[in-house]
This record gives C-alpha cells, sequence and structure tokens, in this order.
C-alpha cells in the first residue's frame, strides 16, 4: 500500500500559539486588530488551491542581496551571509515550488523606502530585496548582508532586533504567511514589543536562526539555518463521511 | 512517559511590518528589479466571462485608510476552474491567473483589481457555494495575516443558498462580505479592521 498522501482539508490553525490580533504593547495593533470573534469554517477548494510560481520566474541573481541591487562590479556593505533552510508542513514534508519573498534593512538598520526616516546612511548597493523558489525537498537559500538593528516609534526608545522579513507561499492560500527571522544572540530579541507578541519562548526560539557553521563558505560569508513550518493538510484515508453527516 | 505526536508547530506569524512593499511589490516602492512585481496583472490574454473592477479601501479603526497594506486575492476563473497544481476537476482558463496583489494607492490607500467574475466552487460537501473571493490582508500593526471573502450583493440567490453566509450568527454582518456596484461599473468592497462596520474575518 502506497502512503497515505495529506489531501484533506488543511489542519485548523492553532490560535493558541498564533500570536493574537491586539497586543498593546505593540501600539499600532490597538486600531488594526478586529474585535469580533473569526468565522470558523474548514478549508474548501478555495483556500486549498493557489497560484503556481515555475523556476522560470527568477532570475539569476534574485537570491543574492549582496549583488541585486549593485552598481557592476561593486556589492553590498556588511556582513557577508548566507541564509538557507527547509520549508516544511505540519506533517513534516518539505513543501517544493514554495516562493519565499524576503526584504530588510541594511547593514546599518536602514531601509531604502521613502517613509524610511532613521538616520542611518544608505547603501547604494543595497536594495534589500530578494526571493528564491523551494527545491523538490523544499529546500531554499539566499546570499545577503546581516542586517543591522534600528529604532522605530512605538515606545520612547523600542529598537527592533536584526531581522528579515520572510512572506511564504505554500500549495494552498490556507498557508500564506508572513513571518520574521531574528539572529541568534541578539538581546533585543527579548526587549522587543513585536517579538513580544509570541505567546511562549518555544515560538520566540522557532524564529530564531542558528549561525550554522556546516554551511559558512570559508574566508567568504557564514551562515544561518532559518526553517519554516507551513499548515499541513490531513490525511483523508478513512474520510469519506460527508460533513454534517 | 508517552509517545508523542511528532507533527511540527506552524512557523509564529509576525507582522509585515511597514515595509512589506520592499519584499512583495519592490517596483511600486522604486526598487527596480524582477522586471515588475508578481501580482499586478491577474489576466495574460483574453479571458472568458465577465470582466470587472474591484475597488476598495482597508480602514483601521478610527477609519483611517491603511497606505502600508498588502492585499491579495485568490479566486477561481468564470467557470469556477482555479489555476493551480490541486485543481483536478479540470483545466482552468489559461489566460487568467487567478492571483492578484496590490500594495494599494500610494496617497488614498486604495486597492484595484481588474479580474473576471468568478464562477461558482462547490463546499467539501458538494453543496455550492456562492460565487466568492478569497482575500488576505497583512500590514504594519496586523499580527497574523487576515483572510476574509468578497461576495458579490448581485448574487441574491447564490448567496441566499450559500452554506458558509447561511451559517453566520450575526446575518447583520454579512453586509461586509458583499461587493457592491458602484456608479463606475466597478464593484466596492472596503475592510473596515474593527468598529461598527467591521468586516466578518475568516479562521479558515
Amino acid at each position: 500500500m502506497s502512503p497515505i498522501k495529506p489531501t484533506g482539508g488543511f489542519i485548523p490553525r492553532d490560535r493558541n500559539w498564533q500570536p493574537d490580533a491586539l497586543t498593546p504593547p505593540y501600539k499600532t495593533s490597538v486600531k488594526r486588530s478586529p474585535q469580533a470573534a473569526l468565522l470558523s469554517f474548514p478549508t474548501t477548494l478555495s483556500e486549498e488551491t493557489s497560484p503556481v510560481f515555475g523556476h522560470n520566474i527568477l532570475g539569476e541573481l534574485d537570491n543574492d542581496l549582496i549583488l541585486n541591487y549593485a552598481k557592476p562590479g561593486e556589492s553590498a556593505i556588511g556582513p557577508r551571509i548566507i541564509v538557507h533552510g527547509r520549508v516544511l508542513d505540519e506533517n513534516g514534508r518539505g513543501v517544493p515550488g514554495a516562493l519565499v519573498e524576503f526584504w530588510q534593512a541594511n547593514a546599518g538598520g536602514r531601509y531604502r523606502h521613502k517613509k524610511e526616516a532613521y538616520q542611518a546612511a544608505l547603501d547604494p548597493n543595497f536594495g534589500g530585496c530578494g526571493r528564491t523558489i523551494t527545491a523538490e525537498d523544499g529546500s531554499y537559500e539566499f546570499r545577503t548582508i546581516q542586517p543591522g538593528p534600528y529604532p522605530w516609534p512605538n515606545g520612547m526608545n523600542d529598537w527592533r532586533p536584526a531581522h528579515i522579513h520572510f512572506s511564504v507561499f505554500g500549495h494552498g492560500f490556507a498557508q500564506r504567511l508572513i513571518t520574521q527571522m531574528y539572529f541568534d544572540g541578539d538581546p533585543h530579541i527579548k526587549l522587543c514589543p513585536i517579538v513580544g507578541v509570541l505567546k511562549s519562548q518555544e515560538a520566540v526560539d522557532a524564529l530564531t536562526a542558528l549561525l550554522d557553521m556546516n554551511r559558512t563558505v570559508p574566508m567568504d560569508s557564514r551562515a544561518y539555518k532559518f526553517d519554516m513550518v507551513l499548515r499541513g493538510r490531513r490525511q483523508t484515508y478513512f474520510e469519506n463521511r460527508k460533513e454534517g453527516l | 512517559m508517552t509517545q508523542r505526536l511528532d507533527y511540527l508547530k506552524e512557523s509564529p506569524s509576525q507582522t509585515a511590518g511597514p515595509y512589506v512593499h520592499i519584499g512583495c511589490t519592490p517596483n511600486f516602492t522604486g526598487i527596480e528589479i524582477y522586471g515588475g512585481d508578481l501580482g499586478t496583472s491577474m489576466k495574460t490574454g483574453p479571458v472568458k466571462g465577465e470582466e470587472i473592477t474591484i475597488k476598495g479601501v482597508v480602514y483601521d479603526g478610527t477609519g483611517t485608510p491603511l497606505r502600508d497594506a498588502m492585499i491579495e486575492i485568490w479566486q477561481p476563473d468564470a467557470a469556477g476552474l482555479f489555476a493551480s497544481a490541486n485543481e483536478t476537476r479540470g483545466q482552468a482558463d489559461p489566460n487568467f491567473t487567478g492571483w492578484g496583489r496590490s500594495p494599494g494607492d500610494m496617497n488614498t490607500g486604495e486597492f484595484t483589481f481588474e479580474t473576471v467574475k468568478p464562477g461558482a466552487v462547490p463546499f467539501p460537501d458538494g453543496r455550492m457555494q456562492a460565487p466568492h473571493i478569497t482575500v488576505w490582508i497583512v500590514a504594519r500593526g496586523i499580527n497574523l495575516g487576515l483572510h476574509t471573502r468578497i461576495y458579490f450583493a448581485d448574487e441574491t440567490e447564490a448567496n441566499a443558498a450559500d452554506p458558509i453566509l447561511t451559517r453566520i450568527e450575526h446575518q447583520n454582518r454579512i453586509p461586509t462580505l458583499l461587493a457592491e456596484k458602484s456608479a463606475d461599473g466597478s464593484y466596492r468592497f472596503d475592510i473596515h479592521l474593527q468598529g461598527p462596520k467591521e468586516t466578518i474575518f475568516f479562521d479558515i
């Protein structure tokens, strides 16, 4: 008998694990958080399908933030790092063909955005965004510079830990996820009101990448490993009962 | 010690922050890269069905438009088929992607999707759902992306029989899910994150 393929609806999202909408220490959430109860329903085809992103959309430098905005012969300034890992589902299976997009501040903690007000210098050779698509085993990799921490208007003196934003597109719209990767050892992790919306140390740890010496390129780049987990689908071997019966 | 379930936990969500546009629609922010932003156009050629425009604004609890949100929509073609690897019921319109992504207007926050009126798609029990579009909203201050749906006010019969709409406890909130035709022929679908007109958001 072949292995049971999870092709049922998506496993409900664990709302006791995911952050709440209203988290007052993160002030912007106060007026942007729905207050009515969410409408809970099993996923339908509308959430169990999603667009397909082919590897053909990718340019050669899309996963290289050191070079993808740099003038020819130049490169972005800052500690050179490789970020790699796998996109998995809750059943532990690799998610192939997932679109992974990432964006970040430069080494000084400055974003390339006209609303950005931090005085740290822009790096003319750093755009701050990249993307890739996961391989058959769900693995991905990109090269960048390590972003810097930066201050942000919330409390009088709040600083974000160094982080990289991730947007992940799996095989179902229900899996759509945006999150952030932090760097092991950053003292700002414990102080940040945005990290503070996470409900447990386990959740913080799940977003904290470790230095991965095995993947460093000697004399070139250090490496951090960051796995991401998307919602999984239920197994359906015995599922033949129509809903409501 | 008992056995342990070896499922993984979904990665915790974190806000998309104020600069989601750098990552997902970089060209919109002036970072010219990739040869264009993904999801800008949902049509790659002549499409089947009724072509429609949907416009709206995401408002916070004070009535202020969000100008740093990203809105994504996902829908079937006019025949109810998805352009997805998981679509097993037939071949969707090859000129229609079904997926749109909008950063909203830089000044007003208004998003616009040029799309087609979606066909009906079955519920898991086989009953047909009313035509709808799935919506996902992220922004600074939103800790976990919000799911909702666009239904159409002019699909009265289908809406009245829809397996989800008919099971909503507070029927007076259903209009928050209905796109209405505007004078210019486009559909209007504003999203209210909180307040008396708070949109129904889905845990789905």
